[in-house]
């Protein structure tokens, strides 16, 4: 029973609370570069949960025999074969998405998000847990993805999903698209606002200040 | 010669690999806290770019593109697909021979950089710029240029960064944007400013 509750734990942890993206610092790259729409937002979670999920499981796997002083080299072509997989999967089923995506499904294999969960968790843990919190680090990442896509799409196009949601104002409609909104810094921006947001509802992940104002000048006064 | 001069620039600032296509943004936003190690960390950045770039298209020119096999009768065979882990191995690799080069010769500098080299395997902006170099079809002497221009991009954005934040230390900011939120509101201000370098042309 316990077992239980503790996978289900380890399931929901990163969703928010312990979310990739927002406190780990891990995949912010990715995050960042495929989020103008909201397709390739969606396409690029599918990838790296499944990549993230199977290389979980197989380092799990094989964690006894892996010495330590190769482990990095053996993880690293384990997700770079994955990767492969995906990639001519993805050229060969999805080809506009996959030329939208370019090199970024490629850059899964060095996202760190992937190699970090490995080393973190998947090294020290049998399969069934490890391949849980990757879905789960999985899920969390795409959480974020599919939030900044939605905005960056609705905003900068007016669309969702290529759908016309709000009327352009080219069409006779209200809508006068933001083309900010498309470009580099907004995904910045929003994925700063979402740090934001996350921290000031959960205080405890606030950083500590680095610098305190001395309290004896205020008792000087 | 301006090809390869404007091909430099737009390498370094037209397209910034942290600004303007969101690359290596991991190590970028970590290590930028202090203005010393992001100067250590743009520094390593320009070594393994331009060592690691020009390297990879010798590689993929010489045993992975279709049809290099041409000389061995067999034209048809087509490695392409396996290019992927051959970069990661010679980024790794490389990145392995330049720490021990320099804590042989150069013990001072590895003791400067030396305990996040390592990291450089997994910087998405060196694989990333192998990949480009494939995607783009640059020349050697291309890839080089392309490899110590976008390198030096990112050690001026990462050395910007880390010395605004550095004077963020004594600013009051709101609790939950302290640290990582404000970091990157800030590249985001930066990447605004890096922009308008997209309509920049060289003349003659």
């Amino acid at each position: 029973m316990g077992q239980r509750v503790d996978i289900i734990g380890t399931l929901t942890a990163p969703l928010i609370r312990q979310n990739p993206v927002t406190l780990q610092i891990l995949g912010i790259c990715s995050a960042l570069a495929v989020t103008t729409s909201l397709a390739t937002a969606v396409t690029m979670s599918v990838s790296l949960t499944v990549v993230l999920t199977l290389s979980a499981v197989i380092i799990s796997l094989i964690r006894r025999h892996l010495p330590d002083t190769i482990r990095l080299i053996v993880q690293i072509v384990m997700v770079a074969s994955l990767v492969i997989v995906i990639d001519q999967v993805l050229q060969a089923y999805f080809s506009e998405i996959s030329r939208d995506l370019s090199i970024y499904v490629s850059l899964i294999t060095t996202n760190c998000l992937v190699l970090g969960r490995t080393e973190a968790f998947a090294r020290h843990n049998p399969p069934l847990p490890a391949a849980v919190d990757a879905f789960g680090n999985g899920l969390g990442y795409s959480v974020i993805l599919i939030v900044l896509g939605g905005i960056r799409e609705l905003f900068g196009r007016g669309q969702l999903f290529g759908w016309q949601v709000l009327p352009l104002a080219d069409a006779g409609g209200w809508f006068s698209p933001l083309s900010l909104m498309l470009l580099a810094p907004s995904a910045f921006f929003l994925l700063g606002g979402v740090v934001w947001a996350v921290r000031s509802v959960l205080p405890e992940q606030a950083e500590a200040p680095e610098h305190v104002p001395p309290a004896t000048v205020r008792a000087a006064e | 010669m301006t090809e390869l001069w404007a091909l430099f620039l737009s390498a370094a600032f037209v397209d910034n690999m942290p600004l303007t296509l969101f690359l290596g943004l991991c190590t970028f936003l970590a290590l930028s806290k202090r203005p010393e190690s992001a100067i250590g960390l743009g520094l390593a950045m320009i070594g393994v770019l331009g060592v690691t770039v020009p390297l990879n298209w010798l590689i993929y020119h010489g045993v992975l593109a279709p049809g290099a096999w041409g000389w061995a009768g067999r034209p048809e065979l087509d490695l392409s697909y396996l290019s992927l882990i051959a970069f990661i191995g010679v980024i790794a690799a490389t990145v392995q021979l330049l720490e021990m080069v320099l804590d042989r010769f150069f013990p001072t500098i590895h003791a400067a950089f030396g305990s996040f080299l390592p990291l450089l395997t997994v910087q998405c902006a060196i694989l990333a710029g192998s990949l480009f170099m494939v995607d783009r079809s640059y020349t050697l002497a291309e890839s080089a240029v392309f490899g110590v221009g976008s390198g030096l991009g990112f050690a001026l954005a990462v050395a910007m960064l880390g010395a605004v934040r550095s004077r963020l230390a004594y600013a009051d900011l709101p609790n939950g944007l302290r640290g990582l939120g404000v970091a990157i509101v800030l590249t985001g201000l930066m990447s605004l400013g890096f922009a308008s370098f997209a309509q920049m042309a060289v003349s003659q």
